[in-house]
């Protein structure tokens, strides 16, 4: 099935998406993380029961997304030694101790408070708990802070030198972490982590509303993610323009297949809402623009010129088309949150929050929109960052192991196979809980009188006796 | 320089990576255990006995191999693609066993379905460790700094032989660490399992201790030229030492002894493994100062280290502290 292709792009292939496939996790698992902590910050406080029921009731599906979340992470770690030992060499001593501090500091407080924050309550009493489940939360925000560093750095290198075996040296550790487009991209992502959550949380809400709307756990969650849109989507996009300023900077040719601009524009250059790339002719067909705005968007002023890839020797050139659409689709789910956000503010301001069944169904709808923009928005950036895997300084087919194609088609395919079985059983499973009501006891299918499709009473009877208290 | 930092360093991933093989060496072994048992309450049971801990066991094989990758960048591009397809099984197999422990608890139709991915990603992973490392002991062929060999050289009788050896070994493991956590009929049980498992260990880190010297004369040299042949003596006695403290314990009823002392036999073996190697961290040639990343890497990283392992110790054993004592078999959160 995989034969004629080289290792090369059978590797490019099986990183990008077993990448994928992991940042679907941690965007849900960081957002997550956070909002338990407030939600079990708020019970503690208040002694509200409906913030423990939902505590208890995302834990649940936090678990297994977690779970899901690690099994994944660990096929990345080894994935830069297996299919790119190259690369691993020559930014080893840069990359390296960036992730060995993640896993120092992340991993391990995300993994030793994880068993406390889920079994323990009773074990060791309210006021630890609490504290394990900040710890996990925290442990997320690192995490992201640390590999984030590490892409950010692969994108704008910064505080290095080269070394006579060609090893990337390190120079200056704080340029090195705090390079230059680390701070955009950690708060770009750490925000979209939160909205991708808060739309997951809204969504699992509206579905209950409109089932019952006294439901008052749903209530209570519908409000709180709702709360999430207002402020965060409209910051997201202002984060998200300064960051492609940054990118403009240091990476133009990125911002150039993001916008379409094949040709420069000597006096001000259009925004291209939509159109289609022709790689071949290097121009954009069918193309609606607005003239000059793009000009003033990057460069605030309409007359500003603006170079496009003409500019750029093709053989460093980024794919235009999948950086064009990908950008496109991010930033319309973006506009999308920000205009929920404003539809839930003016419906709560009337008093009509939990009315209002066309709100409701328009957040289910956009339940998965996060998941959505965070790849969307990843693959602008990676994809944008071609062919480079150190920007400017070291070429992607530079960065391969000698490993055979064979060997990484064959891996490859079990990767696919094993990844839409696994994660897809998961997400069945979270799509499972997430359509039982947050005061359902036990969220657990083998208890209880949820009865699946399949499954008789007899054999129900069984499982119900070989499994006293479960 | 005063401080030999790769020196250092290679003994900070050692630590790791025996960190490692005895935490998850357990907890695998759980998992390898698992068809050997039939009642599903036992099941929950075993299950729930390694649930709060998992995680934080495996992230020392994140620490390994991110260790690695960090202050020996040489080591890791070469081994990594020369055990490639033993590495990209273990991971596959690290992700059917790490799902299981949340989805059999989701589903009742397909709970038989996750308890095979339970047990069948341990023995895998387990066998792929094993095969990792006898590969490794065997030696990995290196071209201009890269992998030099085909994909296929991991695979030898020897590999197998210590593939065999791990699966039995965290078997093993597993089922003391079951005989310390559990109570009634499945202690019994695995106290029986555990002296079968024992012998059958034994007779592996034999067979593999007579093969090792003949994998790279320079093992031989090591093993039986002198001062060597000191450890030689020394090393099979305190394998003795620690086999005779195992079956006392199995026999007397002790839930605590058996456990640590099989964890002792991990720890002989790990040491011996060590002696050989030293001082390459890829046999044959690929030696430490080599393979190290250049001092302000291995500087920068060692900061932190010191910092942040011992607070790691601290914690994971307060986790354990507080999941102590024998599983209660209504307890759990489901
Ligand atoms: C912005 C966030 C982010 C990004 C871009 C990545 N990860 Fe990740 N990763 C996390 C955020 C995260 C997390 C939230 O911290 C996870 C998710 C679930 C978990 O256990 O931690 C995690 C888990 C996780 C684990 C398992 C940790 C454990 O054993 O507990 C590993 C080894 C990695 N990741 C490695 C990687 C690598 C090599 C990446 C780059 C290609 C990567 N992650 C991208
Ligand atoms: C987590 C979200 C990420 C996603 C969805 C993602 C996506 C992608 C995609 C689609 C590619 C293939 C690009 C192409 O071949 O055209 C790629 C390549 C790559 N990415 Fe990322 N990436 C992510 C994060 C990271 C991070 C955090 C790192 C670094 C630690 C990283 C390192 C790389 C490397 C080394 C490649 C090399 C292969 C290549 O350039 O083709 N990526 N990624
Ligand atoms: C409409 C407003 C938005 C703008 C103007 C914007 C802008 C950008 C830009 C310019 C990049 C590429 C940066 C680079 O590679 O150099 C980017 C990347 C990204 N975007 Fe957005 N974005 C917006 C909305 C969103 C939303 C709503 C999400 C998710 C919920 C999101 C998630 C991401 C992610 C995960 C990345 C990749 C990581 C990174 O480079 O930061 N973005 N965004």
């Amino acid at each position: 099935m995989l034969d004629g292709f080289s290792a090369e792009t059978l590797a490019r292939v099986q990183f990008a998406f077993t990448v994928s496939f992991h940042i679907i996790f941690p965007a849900f698992s960081i957002g997550l993380a956070s909002y338990l902590a407030v939600l079990n910050a708020l019970w503690l406080k208040t002694r509200d029961e409906t913030y423990l029921k939902l505590f208890t009731y995302w834990k649940k599906i936090f678990a297994v997304a977690f779970g899901m979340g690690v099994v994944s992470g660990i096929v990345m770690s080894y994935q830069f030694g297996t299919n790119w030992s190259v690369f691993s060499d020559k930014t080893g001593p840069i990359l390296g101790p960036l992730m060995a501090y993640e896993v120092l500091s992340a991993f391990f407080l995300e993994a030793g408070f994880l068993g406390i924050m889920l079994f323990g309550r009773e074990r060791v009493g309210d006021k630890l708990h609490m504290f394990a489940t900040a710890m996990v939360a925290f442990g997320t925000l690192m995490s992201a802070t640390w590999i984030l560093s590490v892409n950010s750095w692969m994108q704008t290198p910064a505080g290095y030198a080269v070394n006579d075996v060609g090893q990337f040296i390190p120079e200056n550790w704080w340029e090195i972490v705090f390079n230059p487009s680390f701070p955009y991209r950690l708060v770009h992502m750490t925000l979209a982590a939160y909205l991708t959550t808060a739309f997951v949380v809204g969504a699992v809400g509206a579905l209950h509303l409109l089932r019952d709307r006294s439901d008052k756990e749903a209530r209570r969650m519908f409000s709180m993610a709702m709360w999430m849109a207002v402020v965060v989507a409209p910051i997201q996009i202002v984060a998200g323009d300064l960051h492609g300023l940054n990118t403009l900077e240091y990476q133009p040719a990125k911002v150039m297949a993001m916008e379409g601009h094949y040709d420069s524009y000597p006096d001000g250059a259009p925004l291209i809402l939509f159109g289609i790339p022709n790689a071949e002719e290097k121009r954009i067909d069918y193309a609606i623009e607005i003239p000059k705005l793009s000009s003033l968007i990057l460069k605030h002023d309409l007359n500003a010129p603006l170079d496009g890839l003409d500019t750029i020797p093709d053989e460093d050139e980024p794919p235009v088309g999948i950086v064009f659409w990908s950008f496109r689709i991010m930033i319309a789910i973006g506009m999308g949150m920000l205009v929920i956000g404003a539809w839930s503010l003016w419906r709560r301001v009337r008093g009509k929050l939990y009315e209002d069944k066309w709100l409701q169904r328009a957040v289910l709808l956009m339940g998965p929109s996060g998941f959505v923009a965070v790849l969307a928005g990843w693959i602008t950036t990676e994809v944008g960052r071609q062919p480079f895997t150190v920007y400017g300084v070291m070429r992607t087919s530079e960065s391969l192991a000698p490993v055979a194609a064979p060997a990484v088609a064959a891996s490859l395919t079990a990767f696919i196979i094993v990844y839409f079985f696994v994660f897809g059983a998961g997400t069945f499973y979270i799509l499972r809980m997430m359509n039982m009501r947050a005061d359902t006891k036990k969220l657990g299918l083998r208890d209880g009188p949820i009865r699946t499709a399949g499954i008789t009473p007899a054999q129900q009877c069984n499982d119900l006796q070989t499994q006293p208290g479960q | 320089m005063i401080l030999d930092l790769p020196f250092i360093w290679a003994g900070i991933i050692a630590f790791a990576v025996l960190v490692y093989v005895i935490l998850d060496g357990f907890d695998l072994g759980v998992g390898i255990l698992f068809p050997f048992v039939k009642k599903d309450i036992d099941r929950d049971v075993m299950m729930n006995s390694v649930a709060p801990v998992w995680d934080g066991n495996e992230t020392w094989l994140v620490l390994g191999g991110g260790g690695l990758f960090a202050v020996f960048p040489l080591a890791y591009a070469v081994v990594m693609p020369a055990l490639y397809m033993p590495i990209i099984l273990m991971l596959l197999a690290l992700v059917f066993r790490g799902v299981a422990f949340e989805y059999r608890w989701r589903t009742k139709r397909w709970k038989g379905v996750w308890d095979i991915a339970f047990f069948g990603g341990s023995v895998m992973a387990a066998f792929m460790q094993g095969i990792a490392l006898g590969a490794l002991v065997q030696g990995i062929e290196m071209s201009d700094r890269a992998y030099g060999g085909g994909w296929w050289d991991w695979l030898t009788y020897f590999s197998l032989i210590t593939g065999l050896a791990v699966v039995f070994g965290y078997a093993l493991l597993g089922s003391t660490w079951l005989v310390m956590k559990t109570s009634d009929d499945l202690n019994s049980r695995m106290r029986r399992y555990s002296v079968r498992l024992a012998v059958i260990t034994l007779g592996f880190i034999g067979l593999a201790s007579l093969l090792t010297p003949f994998q790279d004369p320079v093992y031989f040299e090591r093993w039986f030229a002198f001062p060597g042949v000191f450890v030689s003596v020394a090393m099979p006695a305190l394998v003795l030492v620690a086999a005779f403290l195992l079956f006392r314990g199995l026999w007397d009823d002790k839930d605590v002894q058996p456990f640590f002392a099989a964890l002792a036999l991990f720890l002989l073996c790990f040491i011996g493994i060590g002696i050989s190697f030293y001082p390459n961290i890829v046999p044959p040639s690929l030696s430490i100062w080599e393979a190290a990343a250049p001092d302000s890497s291995l500087q920068f990283a060692l900061v932190g280290t010191v910092i942040l392992v011992p607070m790691i110790l601290g914690y994971t054993a307060y986790a354990y502290w507080v999941f102590r004592g024998k599983v209660d078999p209504s307890e759990g959160y489901h």
